[in-house]
């Protein structure tokens, strides 16, 4: 029986894929920032999952306004890394589980969340990153990402955005899929975007981080709160892209806990302000 | 029945709703045009003739040529589709967000170094934060 294990947060600011690719990672303004990830790329080869369930949102790049999926699974083979405007990011394609991804939607759907299947699909800096930061640089071409994954998009560019309760619940869904899958695999959820920041008008760079620690604190502690947070309160509080929160969530509900197994346990937790216009903030958390 | 929009009062914001987007749609579509490398190259040889392509308003036309992104927002533009024009003059997301504030490169990344824009008086219309009307523009690259 397949297992969810573990659950990872992070941003996926692109600055840091552009920092990555254009080798500044030890440039005093971005070291810190990778500094706070070497313990989970360390931990990823520890603990190195069979497949990578990646929560993020698309940043008008395979979703134009020709169609907006509020929730879009990807069950294609492979993806390519987009051409958002500066060219394609030098990191090797994703290879996708077509056959969990394809037994999730079914049973995702069948637990009333109407899922928009997707087998064509460029991923943009909104799953690459969290890939480069948690796994490291990997050569495009002679390089590969150390297991499948599968992309879940989620619509939070245009509003209304599904509410924080409505992605745990969904996690909580994703969950039950997961263990109903035969096949004995260790799966990692990933929730991915944030923290505060907004990248519009004269707001432009708000940050808060007692907004952004506390939701830490209430996402390991107390999930069902984090759960009732409103949109106008993410507005407000963390900036209108800080809404993007919304989807850790989703992998948040995914964990034991939420169905009411054993609490987590938080074996790293960072927090660094700023990456470009955005808070990064980056929580793993196991299964016990 | 009117929609509830509880946003309306966040100083300084554009939330990109349903009403937003259908009034950008084309605009939106445009910039998405601009992810095709020989898109970005007829663009940037006449950008005249390459908006003419689209069924834009003229102000939206004016509001690209001008690279003013709060007017494009204001239109009807999502800013992750604007970055698609930022994207083809070579600009960072840091540059093009720091162009809506008036201030320069400079004093928008020293903000951000320094943590940030501040909470405090910008969460409701009527305060006195930073990002409130009687404030604008910020810097000294202000001219809107």
């Amino acid at each position: 029986m397949a297992r969810i294990t573990a659950s990872v947060y992070t941003s996926h600011v692109p600055a840091i894929g552009a920092a990555l690719d254009l080798g500044k990672t030890q440039e005093p303004y971005w070291q810190p920032v990778f500094q706070g990830y070497e313990f989970g790329k360390q931990w990823m080869k520890d603990n190195k999952p069979d497949v990578i369930f990646l929560v993020f949102n698309d940043h008008a790049t395979a979703f134009s306004l020709d169609m907006i999926p509020t929730f879009a699974i990807g069950t294609a083979a492979e993806y390519q890394p987009a051409d958002e405007g500066w060219g394609p990011r030098p990191v090797p394609k994703v290879m996708g589980h077509p056959d969990l991804a394809s037994h999730i939607a079914q049973s995702v759907i069948q637990q009333d969340f109407d899922l928009t299947i997707v087998n064509k699909m460029d991923v943009d800096h909104g799953l690459t990153v969290p890939l480069s930061l948690m796994c490291g640089q990997q050569d495009p071409v002679k390089g590969a990402w150390p297991c499948p994954v599968i992309p879940f998009a989620v619509n939070v560019v245009q509003y209304p955005v599904p509410s924080g309760r409505r992605c745990y619940n969904l996690g909580k869904a994703i969950a039950k899929a997961v263990a109903s899958y035969d096949e004995d695999i260790n799966v990692h959820i990933w929730g991915t975007g944030g923290m505060s920041h907004q990248l519009q008008g004269p707001r432009a760079g708000l940050i808060n981080k007692d907004f952004d620690n506390a939701f830490l604190d209430k996402l390991i502690n107390d999930p069902e709160a984090a759960a009732d947070i409103s949109h106008i309160d993410y507005v407000r509080e963390a900036g209108s892209e800080g809404i993007e929160l919304v989807m850790w969530l989703i992998a948040r509900g995914a964990m034991a806990d939420a169905a009411g197994g054993p609490r987590p346990k938080a074996v790293q937790r960072f927090y660094h302000v700023p990456a470009s216009n955005t808070a990064v903030g980056h929580l793993i958390l196991e299964n016990t | 029945m009117a929609l509830d929009k509880p946003y309306l009062d966040v100083p300084g914001t554009t939330i990109f709703d349903a009403e937003q987007s259908r009034k950008g749609y084309w605009l939106n579509q445009f910039c998405m045009s601009l992810m095709k490398a020989e898109n970005r190259e007829r663009f940037k040889k006449d950008e005249r003739a390459y908006l003419d392509e689209w069924a834009m308003t003229e102000e939206q036309k004016q509001a690209v040529l001008a690279r003013d992104l709060n007017w494009c927002i204001r239109l009807g533009g999502n800013i992750y589709f604007l970055a698609k024009i930022g994207a083809t003059d070579g600009k960072s997301f840091q540059q093009m967000a720091g162009s809506m504030t008036g201030m320069t490169e400079e004093e928008y990344r020293n903000m951000m170094v320094a943590g940030g824009r501040s909470v405090d008086g910008n969460r409701v219309v009527g305060e006195d934060g930073t990002a409130q009307a009687h404030r604008q523009p910020q810097g000294s690259q202000g001219k809107h």
